[in-house]
């Protein structure tokens, strides 16, 4: 618990250089904690003295007290007048202390409200409750709610009001506007104007509720959508019905368009994880024509890999993404590499065995896995600045982790790109992916860049599996739910073309969920499903097929 | 005088089942006769478990024909396997009558679960055992008919046409796992009573099924060869060797394959109705990629190519998995991914290939991993005489196999 002077802050000074600054700064100094004094002293003084009135058995003290307390300016006076107002409030026979108590093993232990100190055990007949009725219940919602207004923090101030708006009626009307006429923040104040608006319904005045419907025409807020079909169902007047109803149409209209917003934001999550897992394939079935089976497999070792760092740095997951970014490329990059060295290379040109061979080898990394880690799930935290929303308006919200993950996929897809159209590697795997031989020739080395390429794809794949620890569990499966959409979208898109794979994932992902409403999610994935084998028997090489000489091979 | 005529240059199948029939009539008689004291005795529990091994077995040998003989990896025949099964399991479940849990004689128990008043068309039929025969062909075999015509019409070969395969198997999946399809969901087919009036439980239906599943196994077998040893089957292998030529003779290459694949989904199926009984279970699981590919593991153990060769690898890695499960179920997946490892990179011709070599001579060469005679499925048979030296600029004028794009530059050619 904070002390009754928090409200005190650091000089502000601080950041002065030289000498006299430092005279400046001492000056400031001094004024500031006099002033401060001086306010903390005012305010205590209010603050004990409502505190000490609550245990008076007349209401009319009580009342007196919420008025100390909601007047004081207390850091503590709001949960002590919600405690109150929740009737949790308790205060010790002996020594009238307020209190709050909780359940032990005989009687109650209690603590200190403001101070938050444990005071022992009491027996039930110790302590008694601080009662209220109905008139203090209502001066109690009333100071709570000033003093929400009045929170330093607009965050705060906002959230109240919104939490208020079902609730507002004439009686509101002063403090609000009284509020409106000293906010300073831009959002806050717009809350205020429906919040006017809202309690305006109520008025018996036919222009104010006509203009209160202007006000909250388009309005996004449940409860004003709520209110305003009582106005509609209600209100004696045929004007007001009717302008409620072009209120509430344009209400619905918003809704709608945020509603598919919303659709439009899952599908472009939904396929940019898609393109994570499958553009490390793009490289390795689609550059270098091999069946890497074991792609999903190079998945779940980067998730995993990800579980490891977070166990290695438990103090520091804010950063453990960071760090595991660069790991899970170079693990899941390595095992490839080994899969490329010891299989596959005795495999090259025969796509079918090496199917067969990488799917025993995604096998095995599963079980690995299973023996390593056990068959359970682990959970990979999520660090702080990845969880939370960000929200638009009242009902559209979109989770600060599916952005982040877009926006990685985007990074990852470009420097991809870029990797394979402008740096020596890229030439050398487009060179040999076209013509072996005559790389060969020209003194690429074919074998490195064999190796190179695997292990640049499977490391993809880690990087991959760090964003899906993100969003889905981390177990020995993650790979193997992966692998048939991943070669899906890879040949979707048409097989060798990274445009192909980004432009084939973001409209699997969006078709499915705009499908998911009416179809459910299972449906949709089916549809998905055949609407690709369809298509691929109508296009065998996808939706952007190689042109020129890479195609001829 | 027919079935020499077959099995005139198939010693491998000879022996394969003149050992099948010598096996079973082995066990029946030692279950029947003996008794159960006897160290000789084969428990009911066994000739079930071996019943089920023939089953996989008729699933690798129509895997094989589809893969060994006509070069069409297919990753979906547990679909075909699964739909036979199902088409089975509809059949047993409407024997039920009102036996099961809500004594319910028209509705299946998980229907009255969720509250549904009436059957669906699409179970009308299946109280009649010839009608879920006819079903247990022909709904595997229309799929792979549909399938194939859309498939091998727009030419969709190699590895694409494996994964659109597997694609399909994993949509079924998917869709039978709803219960709103109307099969069971998660659940699926179970609690099974009796069959044509025989109770499943009952040791002689158990002998029964295990005889059914030997004597269908050896039919699969001998009509596959039958259909290796016609034209049909000699042009389907030369459609593996090199499509594209086959189509320039003058073949109608689409028309073959879809008749032979066809025919091999058919048997899959078949093999999922004997299945069904013996397991006394079917559900959407049987539909996942993993079995199909399993099933591909089993016919390149054994040697794809040879059919017989398909029903060696099937036994044996069914009863590795038996025996593994209930020894090391730790080791299982190690066991089975090595096996897939291995297999391809050291046994390219499975089992089959280790006894025809001795008998040719090794004429492959010294290196294990030295190319298999046999045709590489790509469809590409230059490439593989390149395999031990996969970048030697010297002996491989036109190696176009060892070109990553060798599946693209295929169909570019085509």
């Amino acid at each position: 618990m904070a002390s009754p002077h928090a409200h005190y802050r650091t000089n502000p000074g601080c950041r002065l250089p030289t000498g006299l600054a430092k005279a400046v700064q001492a000056l400031v100094l001094l004024a500031l904690v006099l002033l401060n004094a001086n306010l903390a002293r005012a305010a205590g003084g209010d603050f004990e003295a409502g505190l000490a009135l609550l245990s008076e058995k007349s209401f009319d003290k009580k009342a007196l007290a919420i008025e100390h307390l909601a007047e004081s300016g207390h850091d503590q006076a709001l949960t002590l007048l919600q405690t109150m107002s929740a009737g949790d409030l308790y205060y010790r026979k002996s020594d009238k202390r307020i209190v709050i108590r909780q359940d032990a093993d005989k009687g109650y232990a209690i603590t200190d409200v403001v101070t938050g100190q444990a005071l022992g055990t009491v027996d039930r007949r110790d302590i008694k409750k601080v009662s209220i009725n109905n008139q203090l219940r209502a001066q109690l919602t009333q100071a709570i709610a000033e003093l929400q207004l009045g929170a330093g923090d607009p965050d705060i101030r906002k959230t109240a009001l919104e939490a208020m708006l079902s609730e507002l009626d004439t009686d509101s009307l002063p403090l609000l506007e009284k509020r409106r006429g000293i906010e300073q923040d831009a959002e806050v104040s717009a809350v205020l104007d429906v919040a006017i608006a809202v309690a305006q319904l109520e008025s018996g005045e036919r222009t104010d509720r006509l203009q209160a419907l202007k006000a909250l025409d388009g309005s996004l807020y449940p409860p004003v959508r709520n209110r305003l079909v009582a106005v509609l169902e209600s209100d004696p007047d045929a004007g007001v019905r009717k302008a409620a109803a072009k209120a509430l149409a344009t209400i619905e209209s918003r809704a709608k368009l945020f509603g598919n917003l919303e659709t439009l934001f899952f599908g472009i999550s939904l396929g940019s994880v898609l393109i994570l897992a499958a553009i490390g394939l793009a490289i390795t079935f689609g550059v270098m024509g091999v069946i890497n089976m074991a792609h999903g497999e190079l998945i779940m070792i980067g998730a995993y890999t990800t579980y490891v760092i977070q166990l290695l740095m438990p103090n520091a997951i804010e950063y453990s993404l960071l760090v595991a970014i660069p790991a899970a490329f170079v693990v899941s990059g390595l095992v490839g590499i080994a899969i490329e060295r010891g299989v596959i290379r005795f495999l090259y040109g025969r796509p079918l065995e090496t199917l067969l061979a990488t799917f025993g080898l995604s096998l095995i990394l599963q079980q690995a896995v299973r023996s390593i880690f056990s068959p359970l799930n682990r959970s990979v935290e999520t660090p702080a600045w990845m969880s939370g929303t960000w929200e638009v308006n009242a009902i559209f919200s979109l989770t600060l982790n599916r952005l982040y993950i877009i926006g990685f996929c985007l990074i990852v897809f470009f420097l991809l790109h870029l990797i394979l159209k402008r740096t020596r590697l890229g030439l050398e795997v487009r060179a040999v992916s076209q013509n072996r031989q005559m790389a060969r020739a020209m003194g690429v080395r074919t074998q490195w860049v064999d190796a190179l390429t695997f292990g640049l794809g499977s490391g993809i794949a880690g990087v991959a599996g760090v964003a899906l620890s993100q969003l889905t569990n981390v177990g020995p499966n993650l790979g193997q739910a992966y692998i048939i959409d991943s070669f899906m979208v890879v040949v979707f898109g048409g097989v060798g073309n990274l445009w192909g794979t980004l432009v084939a994932g973001l409209s699997l992902g969006v078709a499915n969920k705009v499908m998911e409403p009416w179809a459910g999610a299972v449906l949709a994935k089916i549809l998905v499903l055949v609407f690709i084998i369809l298509f691929i028997q109508k296009r065998p090489r996808g939706l952007f097929p190689q042109k020129g000489r890479a195609a001829e091979g | 005088m027919f079935m020499k005529r077959l099995l005139a240059n198939d010693r491998g199948g000879r022996i394969l089942l003149s050992a099948l029939l010598l096996i079973s009539v082995a066990v029946v008689a030692s279950n029947r006769l003996l008794p159960e004291a006897s160290w000789l005795h084969v428990p009911t529990y066994t000739v079930t478990l071996l019943g089920k091994y023939l089953c996989y077995a008729l699933l690798a040998v129509s895997v094989d024909l589809a893969w060994g003989y006509l070069g069409i990896l297919s990753l979906g025949h547990g679909a075909f396997f699964a739909l036979g099964g199902y088409a089975m399991g509809m059949y047993l479940m409407r024997q039920i009558g009102d036996r099961g849990v809500y004594g319910n004689s028209e509705l299946p128990d998980f229907m009255v679960f969720l509250n549904w008043q009436e059957l669906p068309w699409f179970w009308h039929g299946f109280d009649q055992f010839w009608f879920a025969a006819l079903m247990v062909l022909l709904v595997p075999g229309v799929l792979a008919f549909a399938f194939g015509w859309l498939a091998f019409r727009s030419r969709v070969t190699g590895v694409y046409l494996s994964i659109i395969t597997q694609a399909l198997t994993y949509a079924l999946m998917l869709a039978f796992f709803r219960n709103e399809m109307g099969f069971g969901g998660n659940n699926g087919l179970t609690d099974f009573k009796d069959m044509l009036g025989f109770s499943l439980q009952a040791d002689s239906t158990r002998i029964g099924l295990f005889i059914a599943s030997a004597v269908a196994l050896a039919a699969g077998y001998l009509l596959c060869r039958s259909v290796t040893n016609s034209r049909l089957g000699r042009v389907s292998v030369a459609i593996r060797d090199s499509e594209d030529r086959v189509r320039f003779i003058g073949y109608r290459v689409e028309k073959i394959k879809l008749a032979v694949f066809t025919l091999s989904a058919v048997l899959a199926g078949l093999a999922g109705a004997l299945y069904v009984p013996q397991v006394g279970i079917i559900n959407p699981n049987e539909f996942a990629p993993l079995n199909s590919i399993e099933a591909v593991v089993w016919v390149a153990i054994g040697g794809r190519g040879t059919l017989f060769g398909a029903v060696v690898g099937a036994l044996l890695v069914n009863y590795g998995k038996s025996y593994f499960t209930a020894a090391m179920p730790e080791a299982w997946l190690f066991a089975l991914g090595a096996i897939f490892v291995l297999a391809t990179l050291f046994l390219p011709r499975g089992i089959a290939g280790l006894f025809s070599r001795r008998q040719a001579g090794d004429e492959s060469g010294s290196s294990a991993l030295s190319p298999p005679p046999a045709p590489s499925s790509d469809g590409d048979p230059q490439g593989a005489k390149h395999r031990s030296s996969p970048d030697s600029v010297t002996d491989s004028p036109a190696n176009t196999a060892t070109a990553p794009m060798s599946p693209l530059a295929q169909e570019a050619r085509s």
